[in-house]
């Protein structure tokens, strides 16, 4: 009886303390709250957590190194998304009455129903080379921002890559492309543009869909692959899709090199496959530690046990892709406490910093990550930057930067883009206007 | 003592048929509604109201659906998240058709479509029963998921391939869309439960029900005393997919908000629904309404609710701790009640008209 009762305590106790949450909110009015939405749970924890490492870690290192930002600390708060939409939205709602600055979520899926939120709650949302390609544009989403290149300009890339294997874009003209991609929302954006693109340099586009539920069973595609002999093939693909692929494309002997995909395969997806040398990803950023932030970070951080990353998974590409993830952020507070004057700044000032964002090649160098990766300006109009970005080959034990920068293909992006965006607008009918002024170009 | 019948005396037939014949259970659903339209909208924060109770109701609406089929009619269904997607994309279909239509009717109407489709899916029922059937509706599952990713008309061509809501109202107060506060938005859900419970109760007590549960405990039977089986069975599949449908078309415009949809409505939707359904107890609406607070509800409160009263649980392990101790109560009320909970509240019941001098 007495356990009962013990039970029924802590239960009312459970319940009263998620009715007082909203209550304590902003205790701390000299930190800038930053929640990191992170998935170390679920199918794609394999990456997340390295992504949630290097986001958590570069923070931590900003706040053990110089106290903070601009002299305030950064309050870190993870919440564990598991990739999944609800949980995603549960944790908006959770850290929403704290006041963050700025809201990550680390999944198009989270990203899309916080969109038409962002304005309304003024916490800017950074979906960081994924969310919705449209959002790139300011004038239409001024409160959203997804540096440093949308899922289009990732294919215009990874299809100038093709064109300078073969010796210029218009050999590909009569080659065969084939796209293995996620079957949701996320795969299936850069498809209009593919064929649009298909039409425009006359190549044939084949398609393989890979189902959400059927992410670790590919046999069916690749066999399709091994029929249909493409050229070359190009992948939008996540977490076990990375990894299935790679093993069923080196089961049906594909040609690794002719395999390229977008930016999100790391390390684990093709470490201890037998066969997957020779793959290539796009990237645009540094692998490894050898920087003076991630150096701090080692220094100041893991050797202080103060990271969950095992030592020797600092500096892998997911990781550091995080740290790229938390540079922008601590970039954005920064530039956003010298426009304002402000030492504590909310969510519409980082908004205001995040548009005069100007990480130039000194800022990188004052930072300490001088040659990690290229320079970034967003403005007003601007919120994604369309920057170039390279390709990486797997040697079988690290990825090797095989090719210079590659821009993108602004001409035929931006009609799409900007068609798109409309498109937002116009369906979501009542769409705010942008009333956000626009800052100078510092 | 409190809770006895002793002394209220039925003196006619609406009495005696009425769906709370005792006094002090109307007392009690008094409270609750009052508590649940007056004390939480006022009283509860943001957080409770939009990631509470918002989805305990969308939940509990779904979870009756399927109490209608398989804990009155005894037919397993896997295909619960696929109904409830048909209920969302009809929804974004009709809204956006209509701009002018009162949202709430749109809802309401994406039901019939749900319903259409159930009807549709419900026919292998005749021949087929039990784990077989369940195998047809998982069809169902597959089929409509599929449609909704293959056929872009049913997500007007978006390239995101996401519903996306905009903002509508209701006598001037936003209710969907990001302006809606979650205030409006709980309440609107609140009226649409209240009804659509009050319908169910009534049907599920009357004529049909009856013919419901004929058919559930042996149907060669319910044929013999003259109940149509092609039209009950089917009836059923009607009802309760018109139930997930509003469930699902609630759950997309005035829950989560827009968003990928098609994968909201997977096969683990349809499971966690059967599991509501079963550890809340099979054939009882109040079964519906504590399986959806147990499997919805239960995770986010000890998610969010032990860090809140001092327990230091940060990111994912909150999130496995939840895991275990879900799992774990999950084990403990099967083994203490496998009828659900709907029975044990019973049992409690029966022992409170003893209490305090139980012979």
């Amino acid at each position: 009886m007495k356990m009962r009762k013990t039970t029924l305590g802590l239960a009312t106790a459970v319940i009263a303390g998620t009715l007082m949450m909203g209550v304590e909110t902003a205790k701390a009015d000299d930190s800038i709250f930053v929640p990191l939405f992170t998935y170390r749970t679920g199918p794609f924890a394999g990456s997340g957590i390295p992504i949630a490492d290097g986001m958590h870690d570069y923070l931590t290192m900003l706040n053990e190194r110089d106290g903070g930002i601009g002299g305030v600390k950064i309050a870190i708060d993870e919440c564990e998304t598991g990739y999944d939409t609800k949980k995603g939205l549960e944790c908006y709602d959770a850290v929403k009455p704290k006041n963050p600055v700025i809201i990550n979520p680390w999944s198009t899926g989270i990203t899309l129903p916080l969109i038409p939120k962002a304005s309304v709650d003024k916490i800017p949302v950074l979906s960081m080379a994924y969310g919705l390609s449209a959002s790139a544009r300011g004038d239409i989403f001024p409160w959203v921002f997804n540096p440093p290149d949308t899922y289009w300009d990732g294919l215009g890339m990874i299809l100038r890559y093709i064109g300078s294997q073969e010796g210029g874009l218009e050999k590909i003209k009569g080659k065969k492309i084939g796209y293995i991609y996620f079957d949701g929302g996320f795969g299936k954006e850069p498809i209009p543009l593919f064929e649009q693109l298909a039409k425009d340099f006359g190549f044939e586009l084949k398609l393989y869909p890979v189902p959400p539920g059927e992410m670790q069973n590919q046999s069916s595609q690749w066999l399709a692959v091994r029929r249909d002999r493409p050229d070359y093939m190009v992948m939008y693909g996540w977490g076990a899709m990375n990894t299935t692929a790679v093993k069923e494309a080196a089961k049906v002997s594909y040609p690794m090199d002719k395999f390229i995909s977008i930016w999100w395969p790391g390390e684990d997806d093709v470490r201890g496959t037998e066969g997957a040398k020779g793959f290539k990803t796009l990237n645009w950023h540094g692998i490894g530690t050898d920087y003076q932030a991630l150096k701090d970070i080692q220094k100041f951080v893991v050797d202080k046990g103060l990271s969950k990353a095992p030592k020797d998974k600092v500096g892998e590409l997911l990781y550091n892709r995080g740290v790229y993830n938390s540079l922008l952020i601590a970039e954005g507070i920064a530039t956003a406490q010298k426009l304002t004057g402000k030492k504590v700044v909310d969510g519409a000032d980082v908004r205001r910093g995040l548009e005069s964002l100007n990480i130039d090649e000194a800022r990188l160098k004052a930072i300490g990550l001088a040659g990690f990766t290229g320079t970034l300006q967003l403005t007003c109009n601007n919120h994604n930057g369309h920057r170039p970005s390279f390709v990486q080959q797997w040697d079988g034990a690290k990825w090797v930067k095989i090719s210079d920068l590659i821009e993108p293909m602004p001409d035929k992006v931006k009609p799409a883009l900007d068609a798109a965006a409309q498109d937002y607008a116009e369906k979501n009918a009542g769409w705010p206007k942008r009333t956000e002024a626009c800052d100078k170009p510092s | 003592m409190f809770y006895r019948e002793t002394g209220q005396f039925k003196t006619n037939y609406a009495d005696d048929m009425a769906l709370l014949p005792i006094l002090q259970d109307r007392i009690g659903l008094g409270i609750i509604l009052f508590v649940a339209y007056v004390i939480i909208p006022f009283f509860g924060n943001d957080f409770l109201l939009s990631t509470v109770m918002i989805p305990f109701l969308v939940f509990s609406l779904a979870a009756i659906g399927l109490n209608i089929l398989t804990g009155f009619t005894g037919l397993i269904s896997l295909g619960t998240g696929a109904f409830m997607g048909v209920g969302a994309y009809a929804c974004y279909k009709v809204s956006s058709t209509f701009p002018d239509l009162n949202i709430l009717f749109c809802i309401v109407f994406s039901g019939v479509f749900s319903a259409l489709v159930g009807v549709l899916f419900g026919l292998p029922s005749l021949r087929i029963k039990g784990f077989y059937l369940a195998v047809a509706t998982l069809a169902a599952q597959f089929f409509l998921q599929w449609c909704f990713v293959r056929i872009p008309w049913l997500y007007n061509y978006n390239v995101s391939g996401a519903i996306e809501v905009s903002q509508r109202s209701i006598f001037g107060v936003i209710v969907t869309g990001a302006k809606a506060t979650p205030e409006s938005r709980y309440i609107v859900m609140l009226v649409l439960v209240t009804l659509m419970t009050w319908v169910a109760a009534n049907v599920l007590s009357g004529r049909i029900g009856r013919a419901f549960m004929a058919v559930r405990d042996m149907d060669i039977a319910a044929e013999l005393m003259g109940i149509d089986l092609l039209k009950t069975k089917l009836l059923a599949f009607a009802f309760s997919s018109f139930y997930a449908g509003v469930a699902g078309a609630a759950m997309m415009f005035i829950w989560v908000g827009g968003g990928e949809a098609n994968d909201s409505f997977n096969i683990n939707q349809s499971f966690l629904i059967l599991f509501m359904v079963i550890i809340g107890g099979l054939g009882s609406l109040l079964g519906a309404f504590l399986g959806a607070a147990f499997i919805s509800s239960l995770p986010t409160i000890l998610k969010f609710g032990l860090p809140a009263i001092g327990i230091p649980l940060a990111g994912a392990t909150a999130e496995h701790l939840t895991y275990i101790l879900v799992g774990g109560l999950i084990l403990f009320f099967l083994i203490v009640e496998p009828h659900g909970l709907a029975r044990l509240w019973q049992i409690g019941k029966q022992k409170l008209r003893m209490w305090p001098f139980p012979y």
